[in-house]
C-alpha cells in the first residue's frame, strides 16, 4: 500500500491525540482528588470549612463533571480519533475542527466547574451545565460527528471496523441524549428552568442518566476495547459474529433501562416494570462485550504475566463483568428497595467507573503513549505499581460502599418488637462513619496510582523531547 | 440483509443506529404526557408563591438534591419515618424535578411544618448545634446574604412559558381564580411578584429576622410547604393506587 513507506506519525494526526491524552490526565487527577476531597467531606465535615465553594453540595458536580467528561471524555475523543485513523488508514477529516473539538471541550468543562462552585447549576444530576454551555457543547460535538463520519467516508477499507460501530452509537445516542435532557427557558445567562416538571422530568432525566452511563461509559469504551485489547493481545476480536449481536442488542436495549433509577417513585409502575425487565436482558449483551473481550486473550493467557497493560485491560474487563450483572440485580425493585438512596448505588457506579472506564483507559493509554511520542515507556515496573494501587483502591472502595449502603438500607427497615422503626435516621449516619472513612482511602489509593501514572508519562515524553533534536541532528547530516 | 451490508456503508449504518436507539424513549417517554392517569387527579397542589419559588432556587443552587431525596416510597418504615408515600401530582409545577438519588440526609417530601421556622435556620446555620451527628454543611452565609429578589417577575415568566400557571392576562388569572381560589390567584399574579414575595417575608419572618429579606428566608419559606398542600384525610385509602 502506499502509506506504507510513510511514519505512522506522518501519516496519521496524532497531535490531537496527544493533546486529549494529556487532558485526559489532568483531569483525572483534578476530578479524582476533588472526590477524595468530598468523601472526606461526609467522613469530616469540619472539612467544608463554611466556604460555599467549598461544600458537598457545590463540589459533587464538579467530582463527575471532571471525572466523567473531563477525563472519560477527553480519554474517548484521544482514543477515537486515533483508531478511527488507524482502522480506516485515512488522516483525521477537518484538523481545523478537531482543533476545535479540543478547546471546545476542555473549555467547557473547565467553565461548567467553575460555574458550579459559583452556583450556577441546571440541577440535574450529570447534566449540571447551563444552558450557554450546553449549546457550546452540542456545537463541539456536531463538530466531533462531522469529523468522525467524514474520516469513516475516506476510509481506505470497505469494512468498518467494530470498534467505529461502537463510537458512532455513542456519539449519536449522546447527541439524542443531550438535546432532549436539556431543553429549558432561560431567564437570563446563567439560569434556566427545565421544559419539563414532575414525573415527566424525572423519566427524561434518568433516560439521559442512564444512557449517560450506558453509552458515554459503556458503548464507547467497548469502542476502545475492541481496539486496543486485540492490538494489545497481537491476536484478533474473539468473535465476529458476538461482535454484531452484542452491538445491536446493547444499543437498543440500554435506552429502555432508565427507568430503574425511579422504582417505588411517583412514576407509572408500568414504566419501571418495562425498565426492570429490559435491564435484567441487558446483563446478556453486556456480557458477551466481556466475554468477547476477555476471550481474546486465549491461547495467550501468559501475557497476564509478562505485560502489565495486559494486566488492566483484562482486569478492567473483569470490573466490566461484575458491574453489569450487579446493574441488572439491583435493578430488580425487591432489591432496589433497600439499595435505592443509599451508598450501595455509589459503591456500583465506581467499581464500573474506576474498575471498568478507567483502567481500560490506562490500559489503553500505555498502549498509545510510546507510539505517540515514539518512545518506550520510562518504567515497566510503575505500570505495575500503578495497576495495584489502582485494584487495592477500588477493593476499598467498594467494599467500603457495600458495607454502608447495605448497612442502611437494613437499618432504615428494621422494627423492634412493638411494630416501631428500630433506628433512627441519623443513627444510620453514624454507622456510616468507619465505612465513609474506608472509602476516602480506597480513593486516595487510586489517586496516588493515577499521580504515578502521571510521573510515569511525563518522563516518557521529556525523554522523548531530549532525543528528538538527536535524531534531527542525525537525519540532517545523513 | 447480511450484516457486511450495513458495515460497509456509513451512512445506513447511521440510519440504523439513529433507529434504534430511539425505540426506547419513545415507548417509555412520549406516552408520559398523554396518559391522563400518570399525574392523579387531587386538590390543593399549587404552584409555589415568589418566595416559595426564590427558596427553590437557592435549594437547587447548593445542591441539596444531592444528599436529600424530595420521593417518599410507599413502604412502611417510610411511611413511619416520612409520611405519606409521594403523588406525581405533588411535583407537576416543580422545573426541574428535584426527587433526587440518594440520602445521606432524609428525605425532604414532607419536610414542610415538620419544625418550627427557628429550628430550621438554626440547623441550616450550623447542622450541629441541633444533630450533633449530623454531616451537612454549615450554610452561615443565608442568612448573612440579602435575597436578589430584582428578577423574581422574570423567573416568573420563563417558569410561565413551560406551563407553570403564573398569570399575566386576566383571563388566566380569573382561570387560576376558579381553579385555587382569589388568595392563591393574587400571589400567582406576575405583575405583583414583589410585593407579594416582601408581604409573605413580612407576615411569615421564616429567618426571624422582621427587618431583613434574606436568602433564608426564602428557602425555608419553600421548606416549610414542601409537602403540606394535599389533604389527604380528603381521599379514601385506595384512592391513590387507582392511579398507579
Amino acid at each position: 500500500m502506499a502509506q506504507s513507506s510513510a511514519l505512522p506519525a506522518e501519516q496519521y494526526n496524532y497531535d490531537i491525540v496527544r493533546k486529549f491524552t494529556i487532558m485526559a490526565m489532568v483531569w483525572a487527577v483534578l476530578g479524582m482528588s476533588v472526590g477524595v476531597y468530598i468523601a472526606s467531606e461526609l467522613a469530616w465535615p469540619f472539612l467544608n470549612f463554611d466556604i460555599p465553594q467549598l461544600t458537598f453540595g457545590r463540589l459533587r458536580p464538579v467530582h463527575t463533571t471532571l471525572v466523567i467528561f473531563g477525563f472519560g471524555g477527553s480519554a474517548l475523543f484521544a482514543t477515537s480519533y486515533y483508531v478511527v485513523q488507524r482502522t480506516c488508514q485515512a488522516r483525521l477529516a477537518f484538523p481545523w475542527l478537531a482543533e476545535f473539538t479540543f478547546w471546545g471541550w476542555t473549555g467547557g468543562v473547565a467553565l461548567g466547574a467553575l460555574t458550579y462552585v459559583s452556583g450556577i447549576t441546571q440541577g440535574r444530576e450529570y447534566a449540571e451545565f447551563e444552558w450557554p454551555l450546553d449549546i457550546a457543547i452540542t456545537l463541539v460535538w456536531v463538530s466531533y460527528f462531522a469529523i468522525y463520519v467524514e474520516t469513516l467516508r475516506r476510509r481506505s477499507q470497505p469494512h468498518i471496523y467494530v470498534a467505529n460501530w461502537f463510537f458512532l452509537a455513542y456519539i449519536l445516542a449522546v447527541a439524542l441524549l443531550h438535546i432532549f435532557n436539556n431543553l429549558a427557558v432561560p431567564v437570563s445567562l446563567t439560569k434556566s428552568y427545565s421544559l419539563f416538571a414532575g414525573v415527566q422530568d424525572a423519566m427524561t432525566q434518568w433516560w439521559y442518566g442512564h444512557n449517560a452511563v450506558g453509552f458515554f461509559l459503556t458503548a464507547a469504551f467497548l469502542g476502545m476495547m475492541y481496539y486496543f485489547v486485540p492490538k494489545q493481545a497481537g491476536r484478533p476480536v474473539y468473535s465476529y459474529r458476538l461482535s454484531i449481536i452484542h452491538f445491536w442488542a446493547l444499543i437498543f436495549l440500554y435506552m429502555w433501562a432508565g427507568g430503574h433509577h425511579l422504582h417505588w417513585t411517583s412514576l407509572p409502575d408500568w414504566v419501571s416494570t418495562l425498565a426492570a425487565t429490559f435491564s435484567v436482558i441487558l446483563l446478556m449483551p453486556s456480557w458477551g462485550g466481556m466475554i468477547n473481550g476477555i476471550m481474546t486473550l486465549s491461547g495467550a493467557w501468559d501475557k497476564l504475566r509478562s505485560d502489565p497493560i495486559m494486566l488492566f485491560l483484562i482486569t478492567s474487563l473483569s470490573f466490566y463483568g461484575m458491574s453489569t450483572f450487579e446493574g441488572p440485580l439491583m435493578s430488580l425493585k425487591s432489591v432496589n428497595a433497600l439499595s435505592h438512596y443509599t451508598d450501595w448505588t455509589v459503591g456500583h457506579v465506581h467499581s464500573g467507573a474506576l474498575g471498568w472506564v478507567a483502567l481500560v483507559s490506562f490500559g489503553s493509554f500505555y498502549h498509545l503513549i510510546p507510539r505517540l511520542w515514539d518512545r518506550k515507556i520510562y518504567s515497566q515496573t510503575l505500570i505495575y505499581v500503578h495497576f495495584w494501587l489502582a485494584t487495592i483502591g477500588i477493593v476499598l472502595y467498594i467494599v467500603s460502599l457495600w458495607v454502608a449502603g447495605i448497612g442502611q438500607g437494613l437499618m432504615l427497615r428494621a422494627f423492634d418488637d412493638y411494630g416501631n422503626l428500630a433506628y433512627t435516621f441519623i443513627e444510620t449516619v453514624e454507622f456510616m462513619h468507619t465505612p465513609y472513612v474506608w472509602r476516602a482511602l480506597g480513593g486516595a489509593f487510586f489517586v496516588s496510582g493515577v499521580l504515578v501514572m502521571v510521573y510515569n508519562m511525563a518522563m516518557t515524553v521529556r525523554a522523548a523531547r531530549r532525543e528528538q533534536p538527536v535524531i534531527e541532528a542525525k537525519l540532517a547530516k545523513a | 440483509m447480511r450484516h457486511e451490508h450495513i458495515e460497509t456503508n456509513s451512512g445506513l449504518m447511521i440510519l440504523l443506529i439513529l433507529f434504534v436507539i430511539s425505540i426506547g424513549g419513545l415507548v417509555e417517554i412520549v406516552p408520559l404526557f398523554y396518559i391522563n392517569e400518570t399525574v392523579e387527579k387531587v386538590d390543593g397542589v399549587r404552584p409555589y408563591t415568589p418566595l416559595e419559588m426564590r427558596g427553590r432556587d437557592i435549594y437547587v443552587r447548593e445542591g441539596c438534591y444531592l444528599c436529600h431525596s424530595q420521593q417518599i416510597r410507599p413502604f412502611r418504615d417510610e411511611w413511619l419515618r416520612y409520611g405519606h408515600y409521594s403523588l406525581a401530582a405533588e411535583s407537576q409545577y416543580d422545573h426541574p424535578f428535584q426527587w433526587g438519588s440518594k440520602r445521606t440526609g432524609p428525605d425532604l417530601a414532607r419536610v414542610g411544618g415538620k419544625y418550627s421556622n427557628q429550628w430550621h435556620v438554626q440547623h441550616l446555620v450550623a447542622p450541629r448545634s441541633v444533630v450533633p451527628q449530623s454531616i451537612m454543611p454549615n450554610y452561615p452565609w443565608l442568612l448573612n446574604t440579602d435575597l436578589d429578589y430584582s428578577d423574581v417577575a422574570d423567573r416568573m415568566r420563563a417558569l410561565r412559558a413551560t406551563g407553570v400557571p403564573y398569570s399575566v392576562t386576566q383571563a388566566e388569572y380569573d382561570a387560576n381564580v376558579t381553579k385555587f381560589g382569589k388568595a392563591i390567584a393574587d400571589q400567582l399574579d406576575i405583575s405583583q411578584a414583589q410585593d407579594n414575595l416582601l408581604q409573605q417575608a413580612r407576615e411569615k419572618d421564616f429567618d426571624g429576622m422582621p427587618n431583613r429579606v434574606t436568602e433564608m428566608e426564602a428557602l425555608v419559606a419553600y421548606l416549610q410547604v414542601l409537602g403540606t398542600m394535599v389533604d389527604f384525610n380528603k381521599y379514601d385509602e385506595g384512592y391513590f393506587a387507582t392511579f398507579r
